[in-house]
């Protein structure tokens, strides 16, 4: 049976990773889980300097998910380097830097200090983050930014890159392909929801900063959605994410096109889902006489031809 | 600290509103201690997020929590029965008792509504050369439970139990009447109330460890969403779960 998937030169031992943001750098839950099993982690949000991050309250449950602003809150990368990486070293799992900046000359120095490091196996970048230098609007809903960005990292790395899209946008696969021309090896989908949610009794807001992104099962359907559209109009590998917290949910996306799924609220409630998930998914593809993983990815069987943009609801 | 699927002892009323849950886990009653917390996820699917319970006793293979139902997690927690099983994770944050030792001859101990719940397991284990007094405040006596306390005086928004008016107004006015000689805070309850305390025992030259409650997500320094202010240092938040929940009031920003 094989688990194991390729991503340019790095093998991952199976197809289910931690998301950004979800599960620290590893080093909180390891007396919990057994991350060696785990195909591998994407680490929190890097940029140069240190940041602390957003006011609380941070975070706010809603129906089957949450909101959370955090504000990118993170050590920068010079304290990631030292301190962390000799951490994630000892797991014997494939790391992805998740590289977030504010300006693409900042998403380059991030990413050239991190690329000699061993440690490091590949960068996943989150372009949903204010362009300080022109006017802070988020660099993932312009698609010539998004390009750019690619455009300069590609020419920086030889190891897998793969860039975060938003879903705040109305074509996703616009931008799934101008990162696949500019030289991504991946494309992963989604990043949270811009949400709001009110306490109605003082009147306010209940997260500090108004709006902010909403994450776990209640945006699975919208994922899966994204995850089709954009494995439609591209061929380098989709990652799946967005409210996955079970194997079925793993499998759902690997139907409708994603090569590699991560798990990111559900790690909150059970910090071991993701390897819970990998092993399902393996005894899945056993009962079914699947010797690969891969075949099960983009078998999604329909009987129209309609495009889901053109279709009307 | 480990994830653990538990089986409930019992289920007690402890008054009209305050309900104690007792499970069993070999494991969380050998190495938690008092002040620490507990996240349970009360049912499979709904609500998603676990919730944060302090440990209110342990008694052999036995821990119990205290709370009173609020929300969706609480009143899913009160339809548990014995047999039922829950699923836990802990221990998480600090404790009390780092902060036990030290030059002061009182103890006090004081718990707003449900944030009495970490007291009955730290007079347990609270070092023995110290004396303790303990205040609690509610809105109304239906919400004080005195199991498990020590030298307990009680004050109530409404009168229905011991002195009618805030916690704050019944230390000063106890204050007023003994000499406690030199002591130290331990406080856990309603962030407003937490901050009149505390202003009140700093202002006094005393040390005042809260216990803090934030919203939670993990409850184990994956998420950072439970952050809180602190009072200069070198990092302007800390997180609740992890570096707490217990910090010494000069430290952080409550509000
Ligand atoms: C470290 C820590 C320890 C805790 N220990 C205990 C404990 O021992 N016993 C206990 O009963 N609770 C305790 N809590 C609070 C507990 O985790 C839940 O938040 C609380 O029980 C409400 O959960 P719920 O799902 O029923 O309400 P929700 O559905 O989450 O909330 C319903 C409504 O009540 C409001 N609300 C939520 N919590 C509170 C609160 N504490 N006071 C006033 N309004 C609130 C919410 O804003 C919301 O509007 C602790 C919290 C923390 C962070
Ligand atoms: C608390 C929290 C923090 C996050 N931080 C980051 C981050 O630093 N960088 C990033 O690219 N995505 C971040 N994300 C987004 C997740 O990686 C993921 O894309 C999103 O939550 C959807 O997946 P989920 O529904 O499984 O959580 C964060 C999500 C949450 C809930
Ligand atoms: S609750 Fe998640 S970091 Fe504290």
């Amino acid at each position: 049976m094989i688990e194991s998937f390729k991503l340019k030169n790095v093998e991952f031992k199976n197809r289910v990773l931690v998301a950004s943001g979800t599960f620290g750098y590893g080093d909180e839950v390891s007396d919990l889980v057994d991350i060696g099993k785990l195909g591998g982690i994407v680490t929190k949000s890097l940029s140069m300097k240190p940041r602390d991050g957003n006011p609380n309250p941070r975070i706010t449950e809603t129906a089957s998910g949450m909101l959370n602003s955090i504000g990118l809150a993170n050590i920068g990368v010079e304290k990631f380097i030292s301190d962390k990486i000799p951490v994630l070293r000892k797991h014997n799992t494939i790391i992805i830097a998740n590289i977030a900046a504010s300006s693409i000359e900042e998403y380059c120095s991030v990413l050239e200090m991190l690329e000699p490091l061993s440690g490091v196996h590949g960068f996943e970048i989150n372009v949903s983050c204010p362009n300080v230098k022109e006017g802070g609007l988020s660099f993932g809903t312009d698609v010539k930014l998004v390009g750019r960005i690619t455009k300069e990292l590609r020419r920086r790395t030889q190891k897998p890159l793969i860039i975060k899209l938003t879903p705040n946008v109305t074509h996703i696969s616009e931008f799934a392909r101008v990162c696949e021309s500019e030289g991504a090896d991946a494309v992963s989908v989604i990043n949270t929801l811009i949400g709001m949610s009110v306490n109605i009794n003082a009147r306010k807001p209940k997260i500090a900063t108004t709006t902010g992104g909403l994450s776990g099962p209640a945006i699975k359907p919208i994922a899966l959605a994204k995850v089709y559209e954009t494995r439609n109009a591209v061929k380098i590998p989709v990652i799946g994410i967005g409210g996955i917290c079970s194997w079925e949910d793993a499998v759902e996306f690997f139907i409708v096109g994603a090569s590699m799924v991560q798990i990111g609220t559900a790690n909150f409630v059970n910090p071991s889902t993701g390897i819970t998930v990998a092993e399902g998914i393996k005894q899945y593809c056993q009962k079914n006489d699947i010797d690969d993983v891969g075949k099960i990815i983009g078998t999604l069987q329909t009987n129209k031809t309609i495009s889901i943009i053109d279709s009307w609801l | 600290m480990r994830q653990e699927i538990v089986p409930i002892h019992s289920f007690e009323c402890l008054t009209n509103e305050i309900l104690e849950l007792t499970f069993t886990s070999d494991y969380l009653a050998s190495v938690a201690k008092p002040g620490q917390f507990i996240n349970i996820r009360v049912d499979n699917n709904f609500p998603l997020l676990r919730r944060p319970f302090s440990i209110f006793n342990i008694d052999g293979n036995k821990i119990s929590i205290v709370f009173n139902v609020i929300g969706t997690g609480t009143r899913v927690l009160a339809k548990k029965r014995k047999g039922d099983t829950i699923d836990i994770l802990g221990p998480c944050g600090n404790d009390f008792l780092t902060f036990a030792n030290g030059e002061y001859d009182t103890a006090i101990f004081v718990g707003g509504g449900i944030g009495v719940a970490p007291f009955p397991f730290l007079t347990k284990h609270f070092p023995s050369d110290k004396k303790i007094t303990t205040y609690l405040g509610a809105r109304h006596k239906e919400l004080i439970v005195t199991k498990g306390l020590k030298n307990v005086n009680i004050s109530t928004d409404d009168g229905s139990d011991g002195f009618h008016g805030t916690v704050l107004d019944l230390v000063k006015d106890d204050f007023k009447k003994h000499d406690y000689g030199k002591t130290r805070f331990f406080i856990c309850g309603p962030t407003r109330m937490m901050k009149a305390v505390a202003e009140f025992a700093n202002n006094r030259n005393s040390d005042c460890y809260a216990s803090l409650e934030t919203d939670m997500a993990c409850g184990i320094g994956l998420c950072q969403g439970c952050n809180i202010e602190t009072n200069g240092g070198t990092k302007k938040y800390a997180l609740v779960c992890k570096e707490g929940t217990i910090f010494e009031t000069r430290t952080v920003k409550l509000q």
